[in-house]
């Protein structure tokens, strides 16, 4: 039984690592991951990859930001003791709608943030998960969970035909954890 | 996927749309008859139209040449493959310049007399709160204090100045930057490209100071004691939604005749994008003026937004918000929705028609006050200026050498565009 628990498709051109998906594709090779220093076009349609669900995230956290602060605003200056500013009625949208605003918008940027941490496991003092590190510089990766029942031959195979300038085999998944 | 565009083809304008848009402007010069022949309050209702049209129809000019300046300066890609219609519309100002400043010219030396507080007075059809004879000149029976403090800025030959030199430079500016676009397609290299982008960087800079200037003295003069340093961005942000909505229906039509095949739903995706955007920030500018006086709740101010709740327009400004701000965001909220061609062309009639109300709502309560209406003058009005508009910018995009800037340094980039 092998060590090694993910192998790694290292390419210097995001079309040959496109043509190391369709290789890995063809032969029925399930793909962990890709990892790329920048955007590659049409990637997410290639990979099956499904539309990011953060948008239903920001709606909630718009709605919830929406809702606490109506009341917030409701109780203390209509409901607990009901304010007279410049002789309006104590519930006058107009004044409203500027801290409805500004709440909806504030929880669903942080709400936004917190989710994308919590999706990528960023958290401060925990070293981001990174399988190699030139995948933030000049390489293109592609991961190949080694514990599924294909040769790691074929798998480097596949990847070298590509042009793949190096295939690893590593023992530990992430390559930041000390 | 399609690998091969022709840039060569052009654009015949002829056929359906050059008959409509002759019909429009026979129903324009119809309107305009029909009102001066009823005569009476139909004369005011008239004049009110058409600087509301000729305003919009120099607007939706202006916003091309805005477009292609900021597109130019952001060194967008995404948008040069279609950069031909905005310049079209460029190219239009100069005629848009002249018919407004004619309509004004009209409205001021077209006079009648209209008896209020029981005094009697001759008054010009526009501009009567500060254009009416001896209005600042102490002593005379119409003097008004509020005007002589304000006479600096409202007066004819200022008015006039900042009309032509404003108009004058916007339509310099933009037919140059089109003109280097064209010679660009036959010389080639950077020296077009870098043209357009030192006089898209002037225009920005003179446009953003200087198109508050416009609103006031177009449109915000029209009830001289009122005031609002909001105006010149709220106009700014009517005037970017509906010339967005306009640019977008021209390449929707012009994709229907067969042209500017290498546009797909990408583009219409940045363009709902941008739709959708300046119709927030319109709302937002919107709001802001009327929170400030609603809040500040001082008589001077108020006065604008009290006629604007009198039974004969509060129907209208209610919903004024709901078609300029509800229906973008349910309209055009979702991505799948930005990229629907019959979604996009539904939202962009409607803001259209949303900012010809808005147009109306600043305008008529200050000039036909209670004789409002929406008949006859009205659409008739709009259709000669909308067929005007489609005549005069399909006439140019025709005349184009090519419908695509062949050489524009980022053609590739807009041809291949994703989303």
């Amino acid at each position: 039984m092998s060590k090694t628990k993910i192998i790694l498709g290292c390419f210097d051109d995001p079309d040959d690592m496109m043509q190391g998906i369709t290789n890995l594709q063809k032969n029925s090779i399930p793909i962990y991951d890709v990892y790329t220093p920048m955007p590659i076009h049409g990637i997410e349609a290639k990979m099956g990859v499904k539309d990011s669900r953060l948008g239903y995230a920001a709606f909630c956290f718009g709605c919830l930001g929406l809702t606490v602060i109506t009341s917030i605003v409701y109780y203390t200056l209509v409901g607990d003791w009901p304010q007279n500013i410049g002789g309006k009625p104590s519930f006058a949208m107009p004044d409203f709608i500027p801290f409805m605003f500004e709440w909806t918008i504030l929880f669903t940027a942080f709400g936004m943030t917190f989710t994308f941490f919590a999706a990528t496991h960023l958290f401060p003092g925990r070293a981001p998960r990174v399988m190699d590190l030139r995948a933030t510089d000049d390489r293109f990766i592609i991961a190949v969970d080694a514990k599924g029942n294909i040769p790691h031959d074929d798998i480097t195979n596949l990847l070298k035909d590509a042009g793949a300038v190096e295939v690893k085999h590593n023992e530990r998944k992430y390559v930041s954890y000390e | 996927m399609k690998t091969h565009n022709n840039f060569d083809e052009r654009f015949e304008f002829a056929g359906n749309a050059k008959t409509l848009s002759l019909v429009g402007i026979v129903l324009g010069v119809i309107g305009i008859a029909f009102g001066f022949i009823l005569g009476g309050d139909h004369i005011q209702r008239v004049y009110s139209n058409l600087l509301l049209m000729g305003y919009f129809f120099v607007c939706v000019c202006i916003a091309g040449i805005f477009f292609s300046a900021y597109n130019y300066v952001a060194q967008a890609g995404w948008s040069a493959s279609l950069i031909r219609i905005p310049q079209a519309f460029a190219k239009v100002l100069p005629i848009a310049s002249v018919i407004l400043i004619l309509i004004i010219t009209a409205g001021l030396l077209h006079t009648h007399t209209v008896t209020e507080h029981g005094k009697t007075e001759t008054v010009p059809y526009l501009y009567a709160h500060w254009a009416a004879h001896g209005i600042t000149t102490p002593g005379s029976e119409n003097f008004d204090a509020i005007i002589y403090g304000k006479k600096g800025f409202l007066n004819i030959p200022f008015f006039y100045a900042v009309l032509i030199v404003l108009l004058g430079i916007y339509s310099f500016l933009g037919i140059k930057m089109a003109k280097f676009s064209e010679a660009e397609d036959t010389e080639g290299g950077m020296a077009n490209y870098d043209k357009i982008f030192k006089y898209a960087c002037i225009f920005l800079t003179i446009f953003g100071f200087t198109f508050p200037i416009f609103a006031f003295g177009v449109i915000m003069s029209l009830e001289a004691h009122w005031f609002s340093t909001m105006f010149g961005w709220y106009n700014l942000a009517a005037m970017h939604v509906s010339g967005l909505a306009i640019i977008t229906l021209v390449i929707i039509y012009l994709q229907k005749r067969g042209n500017f095949s290498w546009l797909n739903e990408n583009h219409l995706h940045d363009m709902g994008k941008l739709i959708f955007g300046f119709s927030i920030f319109w709302t937002y500018v919107w709001f802001a003026q009327f929170f400030l006086t609603w809040y500040a709740n001082m008589p001077e101010e108020s006065v604008y937004f009290y006629k604007r709740w009198e039974p004969e327009y509060k129907w209208w400004f209610w919903l004024n918000i709901v078609i300029n701000f509800v229906t973008p965001v349910l309209a055009l909220m979702s991505r799948d929705a930005k990229r629907m061609r019959t979604r996009l062309t539904w939202v962009c009639i409607i803001l259209i028609a949303g900012h010809w109300l808005d147009y109306y709502l600043m305008i008529m309560p200050g000039t036909v006050e209670s004789n409002r209406g929406f008949g006859v003058e009205e659409i008739g009005i709009f259709a000669g200026f909308a067929g005007l508009f489609i005549f005069t910018v399909l006439t140019q995009i025709a005349k184009a050498p090519s419908l695509v800037p062949k050489k524009h340094p980022f053609l590739q980039e807009s041809l291949h565009h994703h989303r």
